[in-house]
């Protein structure tokens, strides 16, 4: 039972089948800001191969109490199939690639390169005086390798969202 | 019927809501809708109410829904057409009622490109309603349909919009028959036995049971009303109901405790704090309901059963959770009950009935009506003659109301028996309800009466539909409990705001008897309380519609009332009694 007194925030990695029906991702947003429900990251693509059906991933945080809420919010809208919270069912893996461009010459342009090999990120651009880096791996990984570009040219980054799913053999 | 007959949209749109069973469309005609009103007039399967306004439209539909149980349908014009419709399904939404709105748009092609009277209906609609459909082909309108209704009607019922582009409702496709099951969307109805059995187990050691049931019984149906019935009788529980609930258990029972919540009694207030084991059904344990949340029922294990599950958990937490139809998991209720050899705790059980004998003996709905001849008509008094009045006769009788303290007052002083036969906004609690909705049910039920109770305020939000009953001859009694204020509000800025009336005072408001006269209505009013029975035996003789005038007590509020903020145990009674004082803390005065 959820305790209504119970404040303790926690983050949750929220899975949506959908049918891939028009405005199917306009009512899930329109639900979670109509309800004041955050949003950290939302990520969105068909799963079958005849594009009937799409599936959603959100990362969210609130008490367990409104994450229970979100999920059976969620249920109940007519064209969703299943919700999955991966954070609370057992082990998942949760991905996201970032395209990160840097623009510099000289030390800075080579330490860049240098910390992007060591975070096995590749380069997918470049130029004389910038590289396009392509880093895939888990939220925290992506924004540690971004503060540290902050300070070698930094100028601009595009993050796809999280991509998750369970470990093992459960499926949705 | 063979899935290649050719027809134009609208041919197929009628004929896919007569395969639904729908006998009547509340609706408005307008340029997008043209082709539907074309094929409406050739044929006769199908009658169409014309209303005044859509947002009546989409209230009166809730009364034929409500007092029938069957899906209401409206049809509407594009642009402003739908969006006047908006408030009556966010009405629906609330409230759980079933209704499948058509709203015209512009064709397809135009779609995004500002067209004269265009909106983005879908998007407008997407949190007002249960659903929606934009049909973008003519073959996809049958089955769109079909689904609409199934989705509205199935799980916890609500409004569904399909928006009809003219093109699709001109273009020829074949008809599809309505499919058996949807795809997807299918409801839990069927309760858990293992909960079924521990929520049995609880009820059976309770010292202080209560129960709670809610709107949820209504929509699971008569059935569910008397499985309710049943359950209390047999287990000799308490038992409240919301303003939604009223009839779902008949209030002449002594086992019903009246309404509970802001305005609800004090014995069931008291009994909901005070109770160890709490059966909630079909109820949604809203703001209105509960009081402050962190004191609401403190000491009681909660079994909550739902249709929706996100109701459960939503506001109070509850130990034994069972998502079902309401009918179903009563059903299931009463058959563990006989199984289960374990012996209810007979005398805590009558202890606590004494407790609620004494929280009965202080009469908290107690007012002193002045008889003396020009006395001023308390509004109290004015409902329970209504309801003593109309009780004596011999007929199905339908109560619909506005908002506001004449609602509250009418949900205590008019007792209900049945289910589906009072009609109240609840939810949303959207003045002007009340007219259109009882002109819903009047076309539902043409012998019955259906009186609206309204207040001088709210009645004036859709008064056009005067119009309505005229045309279609609709006897509709309108029972106007006038104190010329904006009364709720006023209450509450006399508890909360210094007496300050801020634009709460009725200013120039028509003379209602000749209002009724220009609406080819009969006009009565009642000034003093000498007048207030001829008048009310006038009305019900009538047999057209009326208005009924009854200037009322303009200072009297609305009690018992649980201030904004406060927890159940800390009611202000009336007048009447010693308790007072006002106790709103400044977290209380934040909330609505």
């Amino acid at each position: 039972m959820p305790s209504s007194h119970d404040t303790t925030q926690r983050s949750a990695t929220i899975s949506v089948l959908v049918d891939n029906e028009a405005g199917v991702l306009a009512r899930v947003i329109g639900l979670f800001s109509g309800r004041g429900y955050n949003i950290d990251s939302l990520t969105v693509a068909p799963v079958e191969r005849d594009g009937k059906q799409s599936r959603i991933n959100i990362v969210t945080s609130g008490t367990s109490m409104v994450i229970e809420q979100i999920k059976a919010q969620l249920d109940r809208l007519v064209p969703v199939h299943r919700v999955a919270d991966l954070t609370q069912e057992g082990p998942h893996v949760a991905r996201e690639m970032a395209l990160i461009k840097v623009i510099g010459t000289g030390e800075m342009r080579v330490e860049a390169l240098r910390i992007a090999d060591t975070f096995r990120a590749r380069v997918v651009d470049t130029t004389v005086g910038s590289f396009v880096f392509e880093l895939t791996g888990a939220t925290e990984k992506l924004d540690a390798f971004i503060d540290l570009m902050h300070g070698l040219g930094l100028a601009e980054v595009s993050r796809t969202g999280v991509a998750a799913i369970a470990r093992g053999t459960r499926v949705m | 019927m063979s899935a290649e007959l050719i027809q134009s949209g609208a041919e197929i749109l009628l004929r896919a809501l007569k395969d639904q069973g729908v006998e009547v469309i509340f609706g408005y005609p307008g340029g997008a809708v043209l082709p539907i009103y074309d094929a409406i007039f050739q044929q006769n399967a199908i009658r169409h109410i014309l209303v005044r306004h859509e947002q009546a439209a989409v209230h009166a539909a809730e009364g034929y829904a409500r007092s029938t149980g069957r899906v209401g349908v409206v049809l509407v014009t594009s642009g402003p057409g739908a969006t006047n419709a908006v408030t009556g399904l966010v009405d629906a939404l609330m409230d759980s009622i079933p209704i499948v709105c058509l709203t015209g748009q512009v064709p397809t092609h135009l779609i995004g490109n500002d067209a004269f009277q265009e909106a983005d209906t879908t998007g407008i609609t997407r949190p007002a309603t249960k659903h929606n459909y934009l049909v973008k082909r003519a073959e996809d309108l049958a089955r769109v349909v079909h689904e609409a209704f199934y989705v509205a009607r199935s799980g916890r019922p609500g409004p569904v919009v399909i928006d009809l582009p003219k093109d699709v409702v001109i273009n020829p496709a074949p008809y599809t028959e309505a499919a058996v099951m949807h795809p997807t969307y299918r409801p839990q109805t069927e309760p858990d036995h293992g909960q079924i059995a521990r929520a049995v187990a609880l009820l059976k050691q309770a010292h202080r049971p209560m129960i709670y049931a809610g709107g949820g019984v209504i929509n699971a149906g008569p059935e569910a009303a008397a499985a309710l019935t049943k359950f209390v009788r047999m287990t000799g529980f308490p038992i409240t109901n919301t303003l939604m609930g009223l009839g779902a258990f008949p209030a002449s029972d002594p086992h019903f405790l009246g309404m509970l919540g802001m305005h609800g009694t004090y014995e069931a207030n008291l009994a909901m704090h005070g109770c160890d084991v709490l059966l909630a059904i079909g109820a949604r344990f809203d703001d209105r309901v509960t009081g402050r949340l962190n004191a609401f029922s403190p000491d009681s294990q909660k079994i909550h059963i739902d249709i929706d599950g996100s109701s459960i958990n939503k506001n109070v937490p509850v130990e034994v959770p069972i998502v079902a139809d309401a009918g179903r998991a009563l059903a299931a209720l009463i058959e563990q009950w006989n199984a289960d050899p374990t012996p209810v705790e007979t005398g805590a059980i009558a202890t606590w009935w004494r407790h609620i004998d004494t929280w009965r003996a202080k009469g908290c709905l107690t007012f002193t009506q002045d008889m003396r001849r020009g006395g001023v008509i308390k509004p109290q008094y004015a409902i329970q003659r209504l309801y003593e009045i109309t009780k004596a006769l011999d007929r199905e009788v339908f109560i619909t109301t506005e908002v506001g303290q004449h609602q509250m007052w009418a949900a205590q002083h008019f007792k209900f028996e049945r289910p589906n036969h009072w009609m109240t906004s609840g939810g949303l609690g959207t003045m002007g309800y009340g007219l259109p909705a009882a002109m819903g049910v009047q076309i539902a039920h043409p012998d019955a009466l259906v009186i609206d109770i309204a207040g001088e305020a709210s009645i004036q939000m859709n008064i056009q539909e005067m119009g309505t009953l005229a045309q279609y001859r609709l006897p509709v009694k309108v029972f106007i409990l006038n104190n010329q204020y904006m009364g709720m509000v006023r209450q509450w800025q006399e508890l909360l705001h210094g007496s300050r009336y801020s634009e709460t005072y009725s200013e120039a408001l028509p003379d209602f008897v000749k209002l009724a006269d220009a609406y080819h209505a009969k006009g009565l009013q009642a000034r003093t309380v000498d007048e207030l029975d001829d008048v009310i035996h006038a009305m019900l003789a009538c047999p057209t519609a009326v208005i009924a005038d009854i200037a009322v007590d303009q200072a009297e509020n609305c009690f018992p009332m649980i201030p904004s903020g406060a927890a159940h145990n800390q009611m202000l009674l009336g007048p009447e009694h010693e308790e007072s004082g006002h106790g709103v803390t400044d977290e209380g005065l934040a909330l609505v």
